[in-house]
């Protein structure tokens, strides 16, 4: 009983309109931030923000999704749903990476991939499909951290990654709980239930190895401390992971996603 | 979601019927969902389950699909005899499974290996929608992924035909990593220079569109398949507006550029074989390296 409550108290502190969104970690992590905009395709969707950022000297591509701090901010980011050009414009930031040589940070918050008309008319499903498989082949290190709400193939579009980190109090499931309650049991107010269920916590997914490491939280000045440890954290993994071979960064991130699923024998 | 909306569209139908049950001898005719005929079960498998009035493509099973499109007696599954493990632990999943095993007289939602095509060397995976509305679970991405590195590893093309409601609710998470699983298995085939064709049949949705079926070299669909990311009802909800005509359908994904051609079901096995024959000297040279 104390595990369904658990989960679910996470997803209530992961869901917060006051918890600290990307530019928040961005600003206190990163000495400096350059924004640069745009899909070079349709538009600027500002559910992602992507840029160059630079740490103890070195350059590294920023690409987060970013959910609003107020209402204004959230309807000019579409409460953080990413449409098909967010995808196109982290990709376009992802071959700059490569091309740069730079290491890439990703940065998950998001309810979803934004279920429109006007983003199946652009291809939302292509979009997330091509983004995975850029990260997939992208010879260079890629960091992904989810900060906040990781919910479906939305998030996992940007994290696709070497190394993944989740803050404490952050969630990352195949879908809302509420989406899961009303596909499964045709009731979206079984959510809490749904919540205990899925494994959409932290420490769930890292006994799952669906993830790398685990940040903890602080009650205290909570985003300058998590900002601090997710810098050692982004500076020791990127050292590391420049030290391997191109190849070997590739196979040991393809070997990754190669054993994520057990299976027995019929 | 979308599950949900398939599952009620032929419920909604069904209680519509306005056929006079009596007259018509049980499980050999069958009605057309688009045109409402009624059709002798035998003469609608004989024209490759396509309604001879209105050309409606019924949904086919993978053992279905695998006799219209493979050359006879040439189909040779891989030998992949996995099951999940339950991730979630999810009481009425695994019961759910091994009926549906014993109801369709198949494993999984997908059926793969190799086959010929008029002689030419194919892997071939195809999905089935009779399983759990063809959704992708760990085992789905487990052999959607096996065929991919078949497929690169006997340097032959490599031909999916997907229909699906997404990721698979009941494992969770590990449903949602096989479309990175799948899609980092795209991105090594396309390094290796294998000719990839995902034929997207009625219906295609969720977590299935979002990885491996939208990263072919050539996207082939069938008429007026259903094909998104989100589906119908969800968009509905979330937009609170009605859904525009043909939304979603091939022709929707064919006027958009998001497929390169939509082909009927009885010209597919010879679309499928001009388009290897265009690539045949491509991997004649593969071969040679």
């Amino acid at each position: 009983m104390s595990k369904k409550i658990e989960a679910w108290d996470i997803m209530t502190i992961a869901r917060n309109p006051t918890r600290p969104t990307a530019l928040d970690y961005i600003s206190n992590i990163f000495e400096d931030f350059v924004e640069l905009h745009g899909d070079r395709c349709f538009k600027d969707d500002k559910a992602m923000v992507c840029g160059i950022a630079m740490l103890k000297g070195k350059a590294y591509t920023i690409i987060a999704e970013q959910k609003g701090r107020n209402t204004k901010e959230n309807i000019e980011r579409n409460f953080g749903m990413p449409n098909p050009e967010s995808y196109r414009k982290a990709i376009r930031f992802m071959k700059q990476a490569e091309k740069f040589k730079r290491p890439v940070i990703t940065f998950i918050d998001t309810k979803g991939a934004y279920p429109g008309i006007g983003a199946e008319e652009r291809g939302q499903g292509e979009a997330i499909a091509k983004s995975m498989m850029t990260m997939a082949n992208l010879k260079v290190p890629i960091i992904s951290i989810v900060i906040g709400e990781g919910s479906s193939g939305g998030a996992l579009a940007i994290g696709v990654a070497d190394k993944i980190l989740m803050l404490e109090n952050a969630v990352y499931s195949i879908l809302s709980p509420e989406g899961f309650a009303s596909i499964l049991w045709k009731d979206g107010t079984k959510a809490k239930q749904a919540a205990a269920l899925m494994k959409m916590t932290a420490k769930d997914l890292y006994e799952l190895k669906v993830i790398d490491e685990i940040i903890k939280e602080q009650e205290e000045d909570n985003l300058n401390k998590t900002s601090k440890k997710l810098q050692k954290e982004i500076l020791s993994i990127t050292k590391e992971l420049e030290k391997l071979k191109e190849k070997d960064l590739l196979q040991n991130r393809y070997n990754k996603y190669r054993n994520m699923g057990e299976f027995v024998n019929i | 979601m979308v599950i949900d909306k398939i599952k009620k569209r032929n419920l909604h139908e069904m209680q519509n019927e306005p056929i006079k049950r009596a007259d018509i001898p049980i499980g050999k005719w069958v009605k057309c969902n688009n045109c409402k005929e009624i059709l002798y079960k035998d003469t609608l498998h004989k024209n490759l389950s396509v309604c001879p009035y209105c050309d409606y493509h019924f949904r086919l099973s993978s053992r279905r699909r695998l006799r219209q499109i493979i050359d006879e007696g040439t189909f040779e599954e891989f030998d992949l005899k996995i099951d999940n493990v339950n991730p979630l632990n999810l009481k009425e999943y695994s019961k759910k499974i091994q009926v549906l095993r014993e109801k369709t007289g198949i494993d999984e939602a997908v059926k793969c290996g190799i086959g010929k095509i008029n002689g030419l060397k194919v892997v071939i995976a195809v999905m089935d929608g009779n399983f759990l509305m063809g959704s992708m679970g760990t085992v789905v991405g487990e052999k959607i992924t096996y065929s991919i590195e078949q497929a690169i590893e006997k340097k032959l093309p490599l031909i999916i035909f997907s229909v699906s409601g997404g990721a698979r609710m009941q494992e969770g998470i590990m449903s949602l990593m096989q479309m990175a699983k799948t899609a980092s298995s795209i991105a090594k085939l396309n390094e290796a220079g294998n000719l990839f064709i995902s034929v997207l049949t009625d219906p295609t949705y969720g977590g299935v569109t979002a990885s491996f079926a939208s990263l072919g070299d050539i996207i082939l669909a069938e008429p007026k398949a259903m094909i998104g990311f989100a589906g119908p009802r969800v968009i509905k909800e979330t937009i609170k507006q009605e859904l525009p005509e043909g939304f979603q359908t091939a022709e929707f994904l064919l006027e958009h550029g998001f497929i390169d051609k939509i082909v009927h079901r009885k010209d597919m096995k010879d679309m499928l074989y001009k388009l290897l024959k265009m690539h045949t000297p491509y991997q004649k040279e593969v071969k040679n390296v």
